[in-house]
């Protein structure tokens, strides 16, 4: 059969008009019906599950499937199961971006759960802002951000660090060796912990940051045998995290007269780097293993037998387990009619309830969380022990070492 | 003057884990031309193995060595068999089928044993810090550097006194004639490749207890590797001992005086500038043409 260029433009008007009479929902602008079609709503999980972050973010995957999993058995949302579909950005913030896209836009997901590294979340933060969608973000972080497209549910410095320092310095003694990884979490952490020392009177005796994924560090052990500081306050991150407890260990410092303080020491990276090497040294974060409440007792033993009963949980996937419940929340609050992300941003403001650390609240102001700051030591089992609980929630404030900002309901707001 | 002498035993510590990490590449790379991508996988395996023989059979690391030698020997010997020996002479293919090789070898380990970071103990008896100099330095570093330098004894006495080694030289200087002469060319390059992945497995499992070990732990190994081969010169084994120990010295004193992010960009830096003025590196094995 041949084709000539009239039969052919016939038949193509022929083809376009049935799909615009027989496929109308592709024309029709109707995008708030298609998020609870079916009695099903749409998430996103965008966690890498291979690449080099793989190693933290698989757990995170695991704890929002686990919620998301425990709210359907439960009769789901209203009657609607969540449906997750999961992507894996393999730890590349361009591939971050493109798969966020994928959900918003393709998927039309009504909210996406990811991230671990600061890096990722900038890299999805436009797709978030101009699609108007909603993005979970449950890592601890440097703060200074302040969209009304992310929920923040991990702790921001002030939450990590206004009694941790004190202390250390009460207990410890005020010379500080501060070292992190060579990026944007640690230097503004150790920005707002020098600001703490200075009031405390505190000194800094070196301040050093290694590239991402060192883990060769005899020299800096060697600086810090030169420099005796009393704690080191450490930001390192990743795979770093446990050369540096490892080496410390092996050359023979002793965490009793300078002990490491992390902000990013986790029961995930204890379990790597052998208790003996985690023994002694410090970590502040709203969450702990062993913390001891029914709501924890449940959560660790639902990921135990849902995930492997050699698994742990650590101060990330706690976040990651009850955003995926305050979600839930701020979704049952809404009309089917009326689901769109930002009427579940609005929702979402002010909701409050009992997670795994003791009851969390999403700030209306600024949308990060209201947390339980704690203070533990490692023990040679790979387990935490709580020394310090802070008797009350914190505030997020994510603008803590600016005095001249602030993040409000209507953006960040220049103070003179 | 006890900084000083601090710094140096450092720089021997940090040198000789590149020594350990380069050997096998420089054999494989010197002697056989090939372009071995996959390096930092065979690594990682090693690592791997001492984690399941201590996970598993709850044998210690020292006892594991030869099994994890072996193990990840023969796993060279498969890939030289299966893949690289049907391109021979194409040096650029090998290097896209060892990129290859290294790829599929990581999505296996995380497949199979998930992408978590492993576990493997410090032997115990090596736990400590002992004196050296006057200075403290941890028991297994010392250990490391003893066992590079006897990996090293143990490779040079095989390529050199070993017939073997006397067959390996014969057809680095000329494939065919060595050939004509009896020596079955494919055996041998099969054996050399094996010891070389054999030596960076058991580089991996000797690491494994001060890093960390994980799917993608190779990729930091291989390139430190090349730069030590690199700048000692192909063929010259005693150039990659120099050359370990130079740059061991060299980032390690960098980093002490400056910073670790600094010394990695210094050290590259030197050693492309080098390799401008001496292509053929620190060190050249002279050969009777």
């Amino acid at each position: 059969m041949s084709i000539s260029r009239r039969t052919l433009l016939r038949n193509t008007a022929a083809l376009g008009a049935f799909a615009g009479a027989g496929l109308p929902h592709i024309w029709i602008k109707n995008a708030d019906l298609a998020y609870a079609a079916g009695g099903e709503i749409k998430v996103g999980v965008l966690f890498s599950l291979t690449g080099t972050t793989a190693i933290i973010e698989e757990s995170l995957n695991k704890a929002t499937l686990l919620a998301i999993e425990e709210i359907n058995a439960a009769g789901g949302i209203k009657g609607s199961k969540i449906v997750p579909i999961v992507e894996d950005p393999a730890s590349d913030p361009a591939t971050f971006s493109e798969k966020a896209r994928k959900l918003v836009v393709g998927d039309k997901c009504v909210s996406v759960f990811g991230s671990y590294t600061s890096a990722s979340r900038k890299a999805v933060l436009p797709v978030f802002e101009r699609q108007n969608n909603l993005y979970w973000y449950p890592t601890l972080y440097e703060g200074r951000e302040c969209s009304k497209n992310v929920i923040y549910t991990g702790a921001v410095p002030n939450q990590q660090q206004d009694e941790f320092v004190p202390w250390l310095v009460k207990k410890f003694g005020k010379k500080f060796y501060l070292i992190g990884s060579n990026y944007i979490y640690p230097k503004e952490e150790n920005n707002y912990c020098k600001k703490l020392l200075e009031k405390l009177g505190g000194e800094v005796v070196a301040e050093e940051y290694v590239p991402l994924g060192h883990s060769e560090f005899s020299s800096v052990i060697n600086k810090i045998r030169s420099t005796q500081p009393n704690v080191i306050f450490s930001t390192v991150v990743g795979d770093s995290v446990v050369a540096l407890h490892r080496q410390y260990k092996a050359a023979g410092l002793d965490p009793e007269k300078m002990p490491m303080a992390s902000l990013t020491t986790s029961e995930n990276e204890v379990a790597a780097m052998g208790g003996e090497a985690a023994a002694g040294h410090f970590t502040s974060a709203p969450y702990f293993m062993v913390h001891k409440s029914p709501e924890n007792e449940k959560f660790v033993e639902a990921y135990k037998k849902r995930w492997g009963a050699d698994k742990v949980t650590h101060f990330v996937s706690e976040a990651c387990y009850f955003q995926t419940y305050l979600f839930k929340q701020a979704v049952e609050k809404l009309a089917t009619s009326d689901l769109t992300p930002p009427n579940i941003r609005d929702a979402v403001k002010g909701q409050s309830m009992i997670a795994p650390q003791g009851k969390v609240q999403i700030e209306p102001e600024n949308l990060h969380t209201w947390l339980w700051p704690k203070i533990a030591q490692a023990k040679s089992n790979g387990q935490f022990e709580i020394l310090v609980e802070a008797k009350e929630w914190l505030k997020p404030v994510p603008y803590a070492a600016y005095p001249g900002q602030s993040c409000t309901e209507k953006g960040l707001v220049e103070k003179s | 003057m006890d900084q000083f002498i601090e710094q140096i035993v450092t720089g021997l510590s940090i040198g000789s884990i590149l020594l350990l990490v380069a050997l096998g590449l420089s054999i494989i790379y010197g002697s056989m031309g090939i372009i071995n991508l996959a390096h930092g996988e065979f690594v990682m395996l090693g690592a791997y193995a001492a984690w399941v023989f201590h996970t598993y059979l709850g044998l210690g690391l020292l006892a594991s060595l030869v099994p994890i030698f072996l193990v990840v020997a023969a796993f060279g010997w498969i890939i030289e068999r299966y893949v690289l020996s049907l391109l021979n002479n194409r040096p650029l293919d090998t290097i896209l089928a060892t990129w290859g090789v290294g790829i599929m070898l990581q999505q296996a380990v995380r497949l199979s044993v998930g992408s978590e970071l492993r576990y493997v103990q410090l032997p115990p008896a090596l736990s400590d810090s002992m004196d050296v100099f006057g200075i403290s330095v941890s028991s297994y570093r010392v250990f490391l550097f003893v066992v590079s330098i006897a990996l090293f004894g143990a490779t040079w006495l095989l390529m050199n006194r070993t017939p073997v080694g006397m067959k390996l030289r014969a057809i680095i200087q000329d494939r065919s004639v060595a050939a004509s002469f009896g020596i079955n060319a494919k055996r041998v390059y099969a054996l050399t490749f094996a010891y070389g992945a054999g030596l960076a497995g058991l580089a991996g499992a000797l690491v494994s207890p001060l890093k960390s070990v994980s799917p993608d732990m190779g990729t930091g190994y291989v390139v430190d590797a090349f730069m030590v081969v690199v700048l000692g010169g192909v063929q010259s084994l005693a150039g990659t001992v120099a050359s370990a120990f130079i740059l061991g010295e060299l980032s390690g004193g960098i980093a002490f005086l400056q910073n670790d992010t600094v010394a990695k960009a210094i050290v590259l830096l030197a050693i492309v500038v080098l390799i401008r003025f001496r292509p053929e590196g620190l060190f050249t094995a002279r050969v009777r043409a």
